[in-house]
């Protein structure tokens, strides 16, 4: 990795800087090649998310971090932007508890970043899909806590 | 009636752009460069016009009434379908069946026609280039009814191969099911010579021209297919209108597919008897208004004249190729020596969906993905294009807004 990823909050802060389109495309861009790796050996059908226009992959760890599930997330697409947008919602929900990431919505992010368009349905490309996935297995998580506490 | 655009010999695509109030607007304040028309086409005010003196003035229910509206209606109705048979030349007004759109067109007859005929084993021969629509029906047959699929080949220019379609034609074959010309790649295929083949092998054909009705002379008779389909919203009408057409002793022999009212002649407690076509096929009440509308855009078209819309479009893609093939990291994939309106393209170093998503910000539509034809795209190798397809209404400065876009994608990717 050539840069560290940034937070969330500094993110949300570089993009409040840039005002041409074409700056926060690039930024995205840049976003996406700091992420990082995702092994190939995660690169399976079952971590992929389903769209029309680019590949999307999510792979999920949970871990038991004082009492309470905190998920680690990997994932990746074979396209500039769209991996830009895979960091910010890693940057937004990775190593996050599971209570923090169901009651995170990166609907609210995404406006705030002016990038919602992306998570608009019509763009099949299975970025939607990813954040519901995010959110589905942090529910499950909680879900198999709760059955074993 | 011809357009005051094209009188005289002239083309002037400023006059019939204005024409189609959608290609006035502005996107993200950079005037609007549409160049998705293979996934629907913009409409020209006379299609809206028509649309809004439907429902003012000609509206009820088609075919049942006995009083003026309904009336009314059926007469506009059936005289749109009087228009589809002169657009396409059949020979008679009953082989036009309205339909929702060419995939409902294709499902039909692979319900009704193909289902009946299929054992397993026997073979339906489809074209690599064909989209999803004229695969999946194909497909239900296969896991349904155990036929068997088999491809027309390619070349990698997007040739179609008329020797490699005739070596798999076999006593097995019992339809052929083909493109007119490909939504991906722009390729033309030869449908009579095609359809001639077949034929000396009793194998009936049905072709698809959702884009060869939009860009090609279309003469049904000419070309002999058994079927040919289209969609109204490729040729400037409406969406929720398409057209099968079939030859009248066929669609007479054939099962009818929805049932429902109007199709029916008498319902008894014990049995049904239908009605003749196209009725037999238009269950339930039928899209009117679009269907009306669809009768409008293709007088649309008429005025203009296909020959001269094509040769326009002709003039457009070929400087398409000329401007992309400047642009070092760009491959067009697609050059078929018969081709219209449509070219494919991927850049180097970025995926398709970067493409399209950067150059929209410069206000150039264009569609990037699969196109629907994921057999024909595994042939070359790649999961998505971007695709740039062309109407009458576009121009060569917008062919140069597209350049020039791109040129500043690859320059966000480098």
């Amino acid at each position: 990795m050539a840069a560290p990823m940034p937070t969330i909050d500094e993110i949300v802060e570089n993009f409040s800087l840039l005002d041409d389109w074409d700056d926060r495309y690039r930024y995205l861009i840049e976003l996406g090649r700091m992420l990082a790796p995702l092994p190939d050996a995660a690169r399976t059908d079952a971590n992929k998310v389903r769209g029309c226009t680019s590949q999307v992959w999510l792979s999920t760890t949970v871990e038991d971090k004082g009492g309470e599930p905190v998920l680690r997330f990997l994932g990746d697409s074979d396209a500039h932007i769209v991996r830009g947008l895979v960091a910010i919602l890693l940057a937004l929900y990775s190593d996050q508890p599971a209570s923090h990431i169901v009651t995170t919505d990166a609907v609210a992010l995404f406006d705030k970043l002016s990038l919602r368009e992306h998570l608009t349905p019509q763009r099949s490309n299975g970025f939607r899909s990813m954040v519901d996935r995010i959110q589905t297995e942090a529910r499950d998580a909680l879900k198999a806590d709760q059955a074993v506490h | 009636m011809t357009h005051p655009a094209v009188k005289n010999g002239s083309y002037d695509v400023e006059r019939i752009r204005a024409d189609f109030p959608a290609l006035a607007m502005q996107v993200y304040g950079k005037p609007l460069v549409y160049l998705d028309n293979a996934a629907s086409a913009q409409k020209p005010q006379a299609v809206l016009d028509r649309i809004q003196k439907a429902y003012t003035s000609e509206y009820g229910n088609v075919h049942r009434g006995l009083h003026y509206l309904a009336n009314a209606a059926t007469e506009a109705y059936e005289g749109a379908r009087e228009t589809v048979r002169a657009f396409l030349n059949a020979e008679r007004m009953e082989e036009i069946v309205f339909t929702r759109n060419a995939t409902e067109a294709i499902n039909l007859v692979a319900y009704t026609f193909g289902q009946d005929r299929i054992q397993p084993g026997d073979e339906i021969v489809i074209s690599i280039m064909e989209h999803h629509s004229n695969i999946v029906p194909w497909h239900f047959l296969r896991e349904r009814y155990g036929a068997v699929i088999k491809w027309a080949p390619v070349d990698e220019d997007g040739n179609f191969l008329i020797d490699e379609f005739e070596k798999l034609l076999t006593p097995r074959t019992k339809m052929v099911a083909m493109t007119q010309m490909s939504n991906a790649l722009g390729t033309i295929v030869p449908v009579k010579e095609v359809t001639r083949i077949a034929h000396a092998r009793g194998i009936p054909v049905l072709i698809d021209g959702s884009q060869g009705a939009v860009h090609l002379d279309i003469d049904v008779r000419d070309i002999g297919c058994d079927f040919y389909v289209f969609t109204g919203h490729k040729v400037y009408g409406p969406t929720g209108i398409g057209v099968l057409y079939g030859k009248y002793d066929l669609l007479a022999a054939m099962r009818p597919f929805n049932g429902g009212g109007e199709m029916i002649r008498d319902v008894f407690e014990d049995r049904v008897t239908y009605g003749d076509p196209p009725h037999k096929f238009e269950a339930g009440t039928p899209a009117i208004v679009q269907a009306i509308a669809l009768g409008a855009a293709i007088d649309y078209v008429q005025s203009i004249g296909k020959a001269r819309i094509r040769a326009h479009e002709n003039d457009v893609v070929k400087y398409a190729h000329q401007r992309l093939g400047e642009i070092n990291s760009l491959r067009i994939i697609g050059n078929a020596k018969e081709k219209a309106s449509i070219v494919s393209f991927e850049l180097k170093n970025a995926h398709p969906h970067d493409v399209a998503t950067v150059i929209d910000r410069s206000g150039v539509a264009v569609r990037a993905g699969t196109h629907c034809t994921m057999p024909l795209l595994a042939r070359y190798g790649v999961t998505a294009t971007c695709r740039a397809s062309f109407a009458m209404y576009n121009t060569r400065a917008e062919v140069d807004a597209l350049a020039q876009a791109l040129l500043k994608a690859q320059d966000l990717f480098a």
